[in-house]
């Protein structure tokens, strides 16, 4: 039996198949599906998988790691920037080490499709020194899923699983193998190995880099890497995870006669990378990503010129590989097809025809033209779309809860008014502890909480506190005369200019819960209802 | 045998079911699929696209190079153009004529008409118009979906149980509606070409 399954689904569906108990995660694109795909699975909810969302990436990564501890199998999910959130847990997971299988899916966006930066998750497996698994297809994904949970419970460390938007979300055909049971409760052997006092974290720390010559010699014999040979070594290429895909579309039916070292686990294979190294004249690196290996292999301060990629211009610094870069980089021309005419006009991302969130910006705009334009901080979901055109209603985006704390920061070098633009999944993502230092210093800040009761640039997942975000800021400390609810609608405008008027007015923390439903949530309630 | 196909469209406007129905009727002419979609922020209203592989041999890249595409699918006409460096020499471009228009400078039809009509293989429908007559204009996407059947190589046959499976769940009707849909957008390019 074959499955058409997305990349994300191909890892969902290998945990599943891999006996995972649980999977851990917070939505963002490219990584959402992982999870909804487990969440929509029959096979999962009769075998008892853990799957809900977490409130953030960090308490999604150290429930799975205590799952982990219990000695069952895990996975937790991601996007790339959310492992920034997840850093603190993560680094130090690999110190502790695991008890059972302990596997980190992170996907990553590069050109920025639908994310703030094109980080790449890989320096990450580096700097926290395990090993990193990045398919170059779909049905590598799913049995990296297994590899990976061996490796784990072999070398008791977390592994990576590192995918990028063109494999998360491009569907082909899987095929799975008979799944295997989930474990049981089984305590760590060392009762010790999870406390990271100092004296132990040094202990764990050395076990760590004792095990990095094995995660090198598991590269080195990994059935997904390998060395393939050719006899024209003017060339020689090393292709990282989907690249690779790429190099064997140009090369298509003509005859690829020079060595190709397909690279698909790290830590690097030291001797693989050392015999293409020596045989070939030049190398061509292709990295879906920062140039991770292109920098390793030219070395510091003096560059070898025999390593080309994205470092030296022969590919794009930034942005997503494309077969057309790789046939470019390999010397081949490309017959492009006609040009894009100039009537083609952009067509960016808008909110919903009845999205509360327009009206919200409409009052807010009102307000705010009366104080002068420039001191509005927002944050990340659907409502960041009141950045484009007509609304221009905000001044930031940087990270998820930044609105709350750059606002707080600004009202206390003395901007005023200081306003932020939060959405409900956000605020309880990252919002509340920076809430917390506003009310401690009694910031005069105004928060609009655009409450849409769900998470909705991710496609309408769960929000972590939905019905009580007003009693989550009464208990943070907000006064109670300075929670206000307004309804987002149109008939309501002239209410809810005064209440924002007022509120900007007061000299503390005001929070304006802007409230309803998602259009989008309530159009497909209603559609299941017939 | 080989085919690229890429599909344009708004977020919104049901590209993933096109892509979705060519994808199930591939699969079950034993062919080898990659689907490229997009999800996420764009979803919102704004540009999206699908890159769809078929072929008899396995398949590497996800994307489609560039001029190496045999159809463009375009549930909008001026989504239709965007990607035509993406069109071979001798592709097709197969486009429904109502417009979305969710931006303030949207061209005018005529400019539209006059680029979409410079290419040289084109099928240019109103997929909407011929939607309501059966029932909805939801069901524009499989009327032009119908219009690119003649280009894409698989008999008409593996587009209807194409339909029949991912409509499953929907019902008896729905499937009955997309298959009318499926059969206007087909008769109306046969005459055309
Ligand atoms: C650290 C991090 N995790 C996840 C995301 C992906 N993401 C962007 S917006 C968003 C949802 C925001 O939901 P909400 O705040 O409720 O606003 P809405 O979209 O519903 O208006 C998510 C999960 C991200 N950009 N950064």
């Amino acid at each position: 039996m074959k499955l058409m399954l997305l990349g994300d689904e191909a890892v969902a569906r290998g945990g599943m198949d891999a006996g995972i108990s649980g999977i851990y995660a917070y939505p963002g694109t490219p990584s959402t599906e992982i999870m909804e795909y487990v969440q929509n699975s029959e096979t999962a909810s009769e075998n008892n998988i853990f799957c809900e969302w977490s409130a953030n990436e960090k308490t999604a990564m150290e429930a799975a790691l205590g799952m982990s501890f219990a000695g069952k199998r895990t996975m937790v999910c991601m996007k790339h920037v959310g492992l920034n959130v997840a850093a603190d847990a993560f680094m130090n997971s690999a110190i502790t080490g695991v008890n059972g299988g302990f596997l980190i899916a992170v996907a990553d966006d590069p050109s920025m499709h639908s994310s703030q930066n094109e980080q790449d998750s890989r320096y990450y497996g580096k700097f926290a020194m395990i090993p990193v698994l990045e398919p170059a297809n779909q049905q590598e994904a799913y049995d990296m899923v297994f590899h990976g949970f061996r490796l784990s419970e072999k070398y008791k460390v977390p592994v990576m699983l590192r995918l990028t938007t063109r494999l998360s979300h491009s569907r082909s055909a899987v095929k799975p193998v008979k799944p295997i049971d989930q474990k049981k409760i089984l305590l760590p052997s060392d009762p010790r190995q999870f406390i990271l006092l100092p004296a132990i974290a040094r202990q764990r720390y050395r076990v760590l880099l004792n095990s990095q010559r094995d995660f090198e010699s598991e590269s080195e014999n990994s059935p997904f890497n390998s060395l393939s040979e050719g006899s024209d070594k003017s060339t020689g290429f090393i292709a990282c995870g989907l690249a690779y895909n790429y190099l064997m579309e140009v090369f298509g039916e003509k005859k690829l006669d020079h060595p190709v070292l397909k690279i698909s686990q790290y830590p690097l294979p030291r001797h693989l990378v050392e015999k293409i190294k020596n045989e070939c004249a030049k190398l061509l690196i292709l990295e879906e990503g920062y140039p991770l290996v292109e920098e390793m292999l030219r070395g510091y301060p003096v560059y070898d010129h025999k390593i080309t990629g994205r470092l030296d211009g022969t590919l794009p610094r930034d942005g997503e590989l494309n077969p057309d870069h790789v046939a470019r980089a390999a010397g081949f021309s490309v017959k492009e097809g006609l040009q894009v005419p100039s009537v083609v006009k952009n067509r960016p991302p808008s909110l919903c025809k009845g999205c509360g969130h327009i009206d919200m910006y409409n009052a807010l705009n009102v307000v705010i033209d009366s104080f002068g334009a420039g001191s509005v901080f927002s944050d990340i979901g659907c409502y960041t779309l009141g950045a484009l055109e007509p609304f221009n209603a905000i001044n930031s985006c940087v990270d998820m809860g930044a609105s709350i704390t750059m606002a707080k920061g600004a009202a206390d070098a003395g901007l005023h008014p200081s306003v932020c633009v939060i959405g409900d999944s956000t605020f309880t993502h990252s919002g509340m502890t920076g809430l917390l230092d506003a009310v401690n210093d009694k910031s005069p800040i105004t928060v609009i909480i655009a409450d849409n009761a769900t998470t909705g640039m991710t496609g309408g997942q769960a929000s972590a506190a939905t019905g009580r975000i007003e009693n989550i800021c009464a208990g943070i400390g907000v006064e109670h005369d300075h929670i206000r609810i307004i309804d987002p609608l149109k008939k309501h405008h002239f209410e809810n200019v005064a209440v924002i008027k007022e509120e900007i007015e007061y000299k503390g923390v005001s929070v304006i819960i802007a409230r309803r439903e998602c259009i989008q949530a309530v159009m497909k309630k209603k559609k299941a209802a017939g | 045998m080989k085919t690229n196909i890429i599909i344009a469209g708004v977020g919104g406007q049901g590209i993933l079911s096109i892509a979705a129905c060519i994808g199930m009727a591939a699969i079950n002419s034993g062919m080898y699929l990659k689907q490229s979609e997009v999800h996420g922020m764009s979803q919102r209203g704004g540009a999206v696209l699908s890159n769809l592989r078929l072929s008899d041999t396995e398949i590497s890249s996800d994307l489609i190079p560039l001029g190496q595409a045999g159809i463009i699918i375009s549930v909008e006409p001026m989504e239709s153009l965007r990607y035509l460096p993406w069109l071979a020499e001798d592709g097709w471009l197969v486009t429904n004529t109502t417009p979305v228009k969710n931006i303030s400078n949207y061209p005018e039809m005529e400019e539209l008409l006059a680029e979409i009509k410079a290419v040289r293989n084109h099928v240019v429908i109103d997929a909407d118009e011929i939607a309501r007559k059966i029932g909805s204009s939801r069901y524009s996407n499989m009327v032009v979906l119908g219009a690119a059947v003649p280009f894409i190589g698989l008999e008409y046959r593996s587009f209807e149980d194409g339909i029949a499976g991912i409509f499953e769940k929907k019902g008896r009707d729905v499937i009955e509606m997309n298959l009318q849909a499926l059969k206007a957008g087909y008769k109306v390019s046969g005459k055309m070409v």
